[in-house]
């Protein structure tokens, strides 16, 4: 079954076409990578389906409603949560602070609650920090809750953002560039975390340089370049189909 | 240094306490009349410090809002509508209590807005126009909702001194006290002082305590968070433009909630109130008590104020408000609480500092 | 309404009008340098009409308004360098905050040299009385020196960015920084030489206005207000547009007078300065896509 379906999907900017009719699916339950050069559109393709930006044409369709278009915060409500490139923390909040904001879509407090703090907003707010904790602990970083995330070593930045992205307990996880900056070690712990999220029983998308990295952990592989996808299908075919080879690997 | 909120409204309490017993024994009693005025003054900057400190939003339109208020209590508490009396609409409200009669200086009756429902208006409309204007001007960014926000409050500036109803140049004065409960009138005689004086603070420690538990709940997190990193803050489901508007609303109706408050206490209101020196001073408190600090932003609305207010400043009263906000942003933008010698050292010596940046 | 009458109108709105394009033109040339508005943009007006009025008592007009320009300009240069130049990258926030300072400090400066008064220099042609027939209009020399004066600005503007190395320069400079300092431009004096010329042409349009509209401490505010609603009108760095539309802003501001409580005057600027933001921030002229290339 498809998670997520997106289906012709195009955006230009000014003269730049930065994504040209990109049709791809993701089956529920899998991890899949989105590869390419630099500037093959990738970062693009995925503002357009966690709704930093709307296609120009096509549609993305998520358990089978269409959401493109749609506002960032309403992707987050429909379950898919995401990280960024060059890690978005907000560093002057604790780590912990900043995996409780996670779990912002799954909680409601408004702001009338946290003026007057009726029982029931701190019940909530107990339940996010627990929550939050254990998303920490998953990912080993549960010792640094309190330390200001805007200190932290970029490794362990890194983990902080992907529990962030998981205390919203998410069907669908994007990664963006998730091994960028880190060392042989930090990468195959990450390669480890992800297989362990997907055991959890939560799909994951990814968009990495990395190559090492996504053959070892991806169920299937598209291929972007200048815009448009050139392959997709399961690891090993990907490595040995010669276009990919030519534009991505004879490049690097 | 990082005291529970509770213990610091406690303190806040006690330093109230304090200062009104200090001014009884010293035979200074009248010094309650502008720590008064200094607690109303001081509702409106802890209001911009929600605003500008944690959701990051500047406004120079603050003493558009407080005036909205101010004006909004004067005007309705001031007509007279004995002559209208007999008309059904009025004499129902009369009947539901919003319209009150009073005796006027010559002894005759005047049928007047009970306070309440002004309070109730002035504060509503103020909201509503903040509505109105923030859910636009809050999706523009940096000098443009700067701008944006001085020009409403240069707007609301313009409206009151060129419309002869409000009093255009003279303001309104002749504003009734504000019968709050038994016993307790808000309003400027000096039989009532000491209440007065208790119930502004009360509302500051009021305001001081439901602000705190705000930033630190979901909403205050999420605020922070936008104020950090809005991607970020978005992609985690934050609905950041609503929860702006919110804040922004919030913010005015604290200021417009004062403006009314404050008019009825001093009897009047004038168009000084609106004019951009004043949204910029309120903006300097907030500055030099730190960006994304109420409680900085209380001290230094107290202090300055109160000084302000007693003419210890004299003329040069909008210039040293200018050289305050100067230095303070030049040279301690996280607030002279948080002000750092070394980072200062290293820009004298041309090296720009990393540190400060937050904003 | 007459055509003489309406003529009358239409000229005195050309001519705040064209202050209040070089007060926008002030801001995109600061803006375009360095990304900031300078609040305090109209204060330079108030200071080059002022300090001419000052200095026209001990010297000839045309070397008090010629000295009130080199002043206002060094003052320009003097505020670049001590309160802007060594923050690094600043926020916006913090920017905005430093120029309104900035401006407060330049307004009460002036409220403590100069008093609370209202000044004007005399005519630089003729006197209050005289006057130029046009179609029954009967206008006043004064408006042909400022609509000529910022007509000779735009022009010398114009061919310093297109014709000089500096203009080039400075363009290279708002281009990228980092780019142009590696190619050797000198970005950090560039910069102060863009606050010197903002300030230069806000005083020589302050002096040789003060005759019509007169000039006080307070003077700058108002017209930093209206010379951002001109530049946004225009296009924040289009300085092709801000003569249009502060030409246009003029015109309305004086019809509307005509209309309208006189006080309410600024209240039709400032709500259109607000439609404008909300709808159209990238100006009226522009496209959006034109509006985020800074140029002059």
């Amino acid at each position: 079954m498809n998670l997520l379906e997106v289906s012709g999907i195009s955006k230009r900017f000014g003269g730049v076409q930065a994504v040209k009719g990109v049709s791809f699916r993701v089956r529920k339950g899998a991890v899949k990578a989105v590869i390419g050069p630099n500037g093959a559109g990738k970062t693009t393709l995925f503002d357009l389906l966690s709704g930093f930006r709307a296609p120009d044409e096509g549609t993305v369709r998520f358990q089978d409603r269409e959401i493109q278009g749609s506002a960032p915060h309403e992707v987050a409500a429909l379950g898919i949560s995401r990280t960024f490139q060059n890690l978005k923390l907000f560093g002057h909040m604790t780590a912990l602070e900043n995996v409780m904001v996670g779990r912002h879509v799954r909680s409601r407090a408004g702001m009338l609650a946290g003026m007057f703090q009726p029982p029931s907003a701190r019940r909530e707010e107990r339940a996010i920090e627990e929550r939050a904790r254990a998303e920490m602990r998953f990912l080993g970083v549960e010792p640094l809750a309190h330390s200001p995330a805007g200190s932290l070593a970029y490794g362990q930045q890194r983990a902080v953002e992907l529990a962030r992205a998981l205390c919203a307990e998410p069907t669908l996880l994007l990664l963006d560039e998730p091994a960028a900056g880190l060392n042989m070690r930090e990468t195959g712990e990450l390669a480890d975390q992800v297989l362990r999220i997907r055991e959890r029983g939560v799909t994951v998308l990814l968009v990495e340089h990395d190559m090492s990295l996504v053959m070892r952990i991806s169920d299937e592989v598209a291929v972007l370049c200048f815009g448009q996808k050139i392959a997709d299908a399961d690891p090993r075919s990907v490595q040995r189909n010669p276009e990919v080879v030519r534009v991505y690997l004879g490049e690097d | 240094m990082r005291l529970p909120a509770p213990a610091r409204v406690a303190l806040l309490a006690a330093a109230v306490v304090a200062v009104q017993l200090a001014t009884q024994a010293s035979g200074k009693g009248f010094y309650l009349t502008q720590l008064t005025m200094t607690a109303y003054y001081a509702l409106v900057v802890v209001g911009l410090s929600l605003l500008m400190g944690y959701a990051g939003q500047i406004s120079l339109g603050q003493a558009g809002f407080f005036a909205i208020g101010g004006y909004t209590a004067a005007f309705v508490s001031t007509v007279d509508l004995s002559a209208q009396a007999s008309l059904p609409a009025l004499a129902l409200l009369a009947r539901l209590g919003v319209l009150v009669a009073r005796p006027d200086l010559y002894g005759g009756q005047i049928l007047g807005v009970n306070p309440w429902a002004g309070l109730v208006l002035g504060v509503s409309l103020a909201s509503g126009v903040a509505f109105a204007v923030g859910v636009p001007v809050l999706r523009l960014r940096g000098h443009y909702l700067a701008m944006a926000t001085l020009a409403f409050g240069t707007i609301v500036s313009a409206v009151v001194v060129g419309t002869q109803r409000l009093g255009a140049a003279d303001g309104i004065s002749g504003v009734p006290p504000f019968p709050v409960l038994p016993g307790v009138r808000i309003g400027g005689g000096s039989a009532d002082r000491v209440v007065n004086y208790y119930l502004a603070w009360g509302l500051v420690a009021l305001s001081m305590l439901l602000l705190g538990n705000l930033v630190g709940s979901r909403t205050g997190r999420a605020l922070r968070a936008i104020h950090g990193a809005e991607d970020a803050a978005r992609a985690m489901g934050v609905d950041a433009a609503r929860l702006k508007v919110r804040v922004f609303v919030l913010a005015a109706a604290m200021a417009s909630a004062a403006g009314v408050l404050l008019t009825h206490y001093v009897g009047g209101i004038g168009p000084s109130e609106t004019s951009a020196m004043k949204s910029v001073r309120y903006v300097a408190m907030v500055a030099v008590g730190g960006m994304g600090s109420l409680w900085g932003a209380l001290s230094a609305a107290a202090v300055l104020e109160f000084l302000s207010l007693r003419g210890v400043f004299g003329a040069h009263d909008d210039a040293v408000f200018g050289g305050i906000l100067l230095l303070v942003m030049l040279f301690a933008p996280d607030g002279i609480l948080n002000f750092r010698a070394r980072g200062l050292l290293a820009r004298l010596r041309g090296r720009p500092a990393g540190s400060g940046e937050g904003a | 309404m007459t055509l003489d009458l309406a003529l009358q109108y239409l000229v005195a709105g050309l001519t705040y009008g064209a202050i209040y394009a070089v007060v926008a033109i002030g801001f995109n040339i600061v803006y375009s340098a360095t990304g900031i508005i300078n609040f305090a943009q109209g204060e330079f007006v108030m200071l080059g009409g002022m300090l001419a009025v000052q200095l026209s008592r001990s010297m000839p007009l045309p070397a008090a308004v010629a000295l009130s320009v080199a002043i206002t300009a060094a003052v320009g240069a003097v505020v670049e360098v001590a309160f802007i130049r060594w923050l690094g990258k600043p926020t916006v926030l913090r920017m905005v905050v430093i120029t309104i300072g900035v401006s407060i400090l330049l307004r009460e400066g002036a409220l403590f040299l100069w008093g609370e008064g209202v000044r004007s220099l005399p005519y630089f042609t003729g006197d209050e009385v005289s006057s130029v027939g046009i179609l029954g209009a009967r206008i006043s020399p004064q408006v042909f020196w400022v609509l000529g004066t910022v007509a000779l600005i735009v022009a010398v503007l114009e061919w310093f960015y297109r014709r000089t190395l500096l203009g080039w320069e400075m363009q290279a400079c708002a281009a990228n920084k980092d780019a142009a300092a590696l190619c050797g431009v000198p970005v950090r004096r560039l910069v102060t030489l863009s606050f010197a010329m903002a300030a230069a042409i806000g005083a020589l349009a302050g002096a040789v206005v003060s005759p019509i509209t007169y000039t006080s401490y307070a003077a700058g505010g108002p017209l930093a207000i209206k010379g951002f609603t001109v530049a946004i009108l225009g296009g924040l760095g289009n300085s092709g547009g801000a003569v249009a539309a502060g030409l246009a802003l003029g015109v309305v501001e004086s019809f509307a007078v005509s209309v309208l409580p006189a006080a309410y005057k600024d209240v039709v600027t400032l709500s259109l300065l607000l439609a404008v933001l909300v709808v159209r921030p990238s100006g009226l002229f522009a496209s959006g896509e034109a509006a985020r290339l800074k140029e002059f």
